[in-house]
C-alpha cells in the first residue's frame, strides 16, 4: 500500500446533480470511505448516496429546549416564591400560569440556540480554510459546479487508481489537492 | 421537495405566472443576484435614496437626544394618555417583522415554492423593524439607561424583575424573536456568503466575506447538518411567530381597561400583524425587483401570492373588528358599550373611520385580478394597509386610555413634534438599513436559487 500523507485527496468535478450522485454511488461502490461531496446546493439524495445516518441536531435542539424549557420555569419560581415573594393580597406565589409565557420564550430560545450553535459545532464551523480550498477551480463550488475528493487518509487510497476512477465517473477535471 | 405539489405543465399552474422565469442555470442564477452586490456599479439613486434616509436618521438622534436630556415630558403623553405614539409605534413595527418570520419559516414548512426569492429580504425587514420596534418601549421608560433592570439579574439589591407582568413577558417575547430571527437569517446566509467569498476579486472583501460565511465549503455533510437544523428553526419560529404578537397583545388584555380586556385580541393581533407585514413586503418588494431588474425572481406570482395573503388576513382583521363591537353590545357592560360609542361618535372618530377605509373597505379591491396584477395599484394599496394597520393601534390606545371608567379621568392625547420626530425618524433608520442591506448582502437566497433551478428543470424533464 502506498501511503500518500504529502497530499490531502483527489478531487473530481462534475457539472450537474445528477453526475455528483452517480460519482458518489460509483466510488462507494469501489470502497472508499473517507471522502466527501462538495455541492453549491443541498443536492436532494447526496445524503442517502453518501450512506449518511441521521444526524446529532435535532438530539442536541431537544435538549437545549429542555433546558431552557425547564431551566426558565424553575428559575421564575425561585424568584416569585422563594428569593423575593411578594404578598399581593394573598394570592399564591407559585402563579404557575403567568409564568407559561416566559417558559415558552425561554424554551424556544434554548432550542434555537442549540440548533445553530449544535450544528456549527458538529460541522466545525468556523474554519476559515481547508485544503480543498487550495483547489483553483474549488471556488465554483459555492455556485455552479459539483465535487467529489477522495481523501488519502482512506486505507484503500491510491493515487492513480483514484484518479482513473473518477475520470471513469466521467470528472471533467480531474486534480491533486494539496495539503497546503 | 415537489411532493404533492401539481407538475408544472398542469393547467392550475400554466395559468399562473411561474415562480422564476425561464432559461436560468445554477450560474446566471448566481452571476445575477451577486453582480448586485459585487459588480454593479452603485447607482446614483441609490446614494440619493441612501442620503435622504441618512438626514432622516439624523433627525431621529436629534429626537432620542432631546429626549434624553428633558425627559418624556416633550412627548404629547399625560395623565390618563401614559401610553401614546411610543406604545403605538412599537406595536406598528413588531407588527410589520411578523410577515418576514412567517414567510421564512411557515410557508417553509408548508413547502411553498414562491417564498424562494422573497423570504431573504423579508426576514432582513423582520430584523430592521425588530429593531425600529426596539428603540420605543426602550425610552418609554423615561430612563432608558436602567433599562437592565427588566433582566433578570443578580443584582446587589436582590431585585428580580416581576415575571407576573406582561410587560415583562413583553421583555421575554420581543428579544427571544429578535434573537432567533438574526440566527434564521444569518444561517440562511452561510452558504450565500461563500458565494460571494468565491466570486470577489478585491482581497478585502475576500477576507470580510469569508469571515463571515465561517469558511462554509458545501460539503455534504455540512448540508445534511444544515437542512436540519434549518427546518427545526423553522418549527422553532412558527409557534414564536404566533406567539409574540400574542404576547404584546396581552400587554392590553390583560388590563381591565374597556376596549382592551378582550380574548379576541390575540390572533386578531397576530392576523393584523401578518397583514400589515405582508404589505410592507409589497412595499419594498415592488421597488426592489423594479430597481434591479429581478421581474424574473419576484415574479407577478409572487405579487399576487402576497396580494391574496393580505386579502386573507384583513378580513380576519375584519372579523376582529366586527366582533369587538358584537361582544361589547352582547355583554351589556356599560363601559364595553359606552367605549364603542366613543370609537364612533367620540373625538377620534375620523381615525376610526379612516382605519375602516384603509382596513376593510380599500383590501376588497383585491378580490380582482386586474387589481392584483397592477403593480402599481398594488404599491399604493400596501402603503394604505400600512397606514391603516397604524391607525388601528392608535385607535386601541388612544380611545381607550382617554375615555376609561370615570369622566373625570378623561382626557385629550396630541402628539408633539418630538412624536413624530422619533417616529419617522425610525421609518429613515429602517429604510438606511434596507438601502444598507441590499448594497452588501445578496437581497434574494442564491442558494435557494440554485435549488429552485434543480427542481424546475426536474420536473420539465
Amino acid at each position: 500500500m502506498q501511503r500518500h500523507a504529502d497530499i490531502y485527496g483527489v478531487m473530481g468535478e462534475f457539472g450537474t446533480p445528477e453526475e455528483l450522485l452517480h460519482a458518489v454511488e460509483k466510488v462507494r461502490a469501489a470502497g472508499f470511505e473517507c471522502f466527501e461531496a462538495y455541492a453549491p446546493f443541498p443536492v436532494e439524495g447526496l445524503s442517502e448516496a453518501l450512506g449518511l445516518k441521521r444526524n446529532m441536531v435535532p438530539a442536541i435542539t431537544l435538549l437545549g429546549g429542555l433546558t431552557g424549557g425547564i431551566g426558565g420555569f424553575f428559575f421564575q419560581y425561585w424568584v416569585a416564591a422563594i428569593t423575593y415573594p411578594q404578598n399581593i393580597a394573598g394570592r399564591p406565589l407559585n402563579s404557575w400560569p403567568a409564568f407559561i409565557p416566559v417558559t415558552f420564550e425561554l424554551t424556544i430560545l434554548g432550542a434555537s440556540l442549540a440548533a445553530v450553535f449544535g450544528m456549527l459545532a458538529l460541522n466545525k464551523l468556523p474554519q476559515p480554510n481547508h485544503p480543498v480550498f487550495n483547489v483553483a477551480r474549488f471556488s465554483h463550488a459555492s455556485s455552479d459546479r459539483f465535487f467529489v475528493c477522495i481523501e488519502s487518509k482512506d486505507p484503500n487510497f491510491h493515487l492513480e487508481k483514484c484518479a482513473r476512477l473518477l475520470q471513469e465517473v466521467h470528472a471533467h477535471h480531474v486534480t491533486e489537492v494539496a495539503l497546503d | 421537495m415537489s411532493a404533492g405539489q401539481p407538475p408544472l405543465d398542469s393547467p392550475e399552474i400554466k395559468r399562473l405566472s411561474p415562480v422564476l422565469g425561464p432559461g436560468y442555470t445554477y450560474g446566471s442564477v448566481t452571476d445575477k443576484i451577486s453582480a448586485i452586490v459585487l459588480t454593479r456599479p452603485t447607482s446614483l439613486g441609490w446614494f440619493i435614496g441612501f442620503g435622504i434616509a441618512f438626514s432622516i436618521v439624523g433627525m431621529l438622534t436629534v429626537a432620542l437626544g432631546w429626549l434624553i436630556i428633558k425627559g418624556t415630558g416633550i412627548w404629547g403623553i399625560n395623565i390618563p394618555i401614559g401610553w401614546g405614539f411610543a406604545i403605538v409605534n412599537f406595536v406598528w413595527w413588531i407588527g410589520i417583522g411578523h410577515a418576514g418570520t412567517l414567510i421564512s419559516a411557515i410557508l417553509f414548512l408548508l413547502n411553498q415554492k414562491w417564498r424562494t426569492s422573497i423570504n431573504r429580504f423579508a426576514e432582513a425587514m423582520t430584523l430592521f423593524a425588530v429593531a425600529c420596534a426596539g428603540i420605543f418601549p426602550l425610552i418609554h421608560t423615561g430612563r432608558p439607561w436602567m433599562a437592565f433592570y427588566m433582566m433578570p439579574y443578580p443584582s446587589t439589591m436582590g431585585l428580580w424583575p416581576q415575571f407576573r407582568s406582561p410587560l415583562i413577558w413583553d421583555v421575554f417575547a420581543v428579544s427571544t424573536y429578535g434573537t432567533v430571527s438574526l440566527m434564521f437569517w444569518y444561517v440562511g446566509l452561510i452558504p450565500d456568503l461563500a458565494t460571494l467569498r468565491d466570486r470577489s476579486i478585491k482581497k478585502p472583501l475576500k477576507v470580510i466575506y469569508g469571515m463571515l460565511s465561517m469558511g462554509w465549503r458545501g460539503s455534504a455533510r455540512h448540508w445534511h447538518r444544515y437542512q436540519s437544523a434549518y427546518l427545526l428553526l423553522a418549527g422553532l419560529a412558527t409557534p414564536l411567530v404566533l406567539s409574540v404578537h400574542t404576547v404584546v397583545s396581552f400587554d392590553f388584555a390583560v388590563a381591565i381597561v374597556p376596549g382592551w380586556h378582550t380574548t379576541i385580541f390575540p390572533p386578531y393581533f397576530v392576523a393584523g400583524a401578518i397583514y400589515s407585514g405582508f404589505a410592507m413586503v409589497l412595499t419594498i418588494a415592488i421597488p426592489l425587483r423594479k430597481a434591479y431588474n429581478l421581474e424574473d425572481f419576484i415574479t407577478m406570482r409572487h405579487l399576487d401570492n402576497m396580494a391574496k395573503v393580505m386579502l386573507a388576513t384583513g378580513l380576519i382583521v375584519a372579523y376582529g373588528y366586527f366582533f369587538e363591537f358584537f361582544m361589547a353590545s352582547y355583554s351589556g357592560n356599560k363601559f364595553d358599550v359606552f367605549l364603542v360609542q366613543q370609537r364612533l361618535h367620540g373625538p377620534y372618530a375620523p381615525f376610526y373611520y379612516a382605519l375602516i377605509l384603509c382596513n376593510i373597505l380599500t383590501p376588497q379591491l383585491l378580490w380582482f385580478y386586474k387589481i392584483r396584477h397592477n403593480v402599481a395599484v398594488l404599491f399604493i394599496m400596501s402603503i394604505v394597509v400600512n397606514i391603516g394597520m397604524w391607525l388601528e393601534r392608535f385607535v386601541i390606545v388612544v380611545i381607550s386610555l382617554t375615555r376609561d371608567f370615570v369622566p373625570s379621568a378623561w382626557g385629550r392625547y396630541s402628539p408633539t413634534f418630538w412624536d413624530w420626530a422619533t417616529f419617522i425618524g425610525t421609518m429613515g433608520l429602517f429604510v438606511m438599513l434596507i438601502f444598507l442591506f441590499v448594497r452588501v448582502l445578496p437581497a434574494i437566497s442564491i442558494a435557494e436559487m440554485r435549488e429552485l433551478v434543480a427542481e424546475t428543470s426536474e420536473e420539465n424533464k
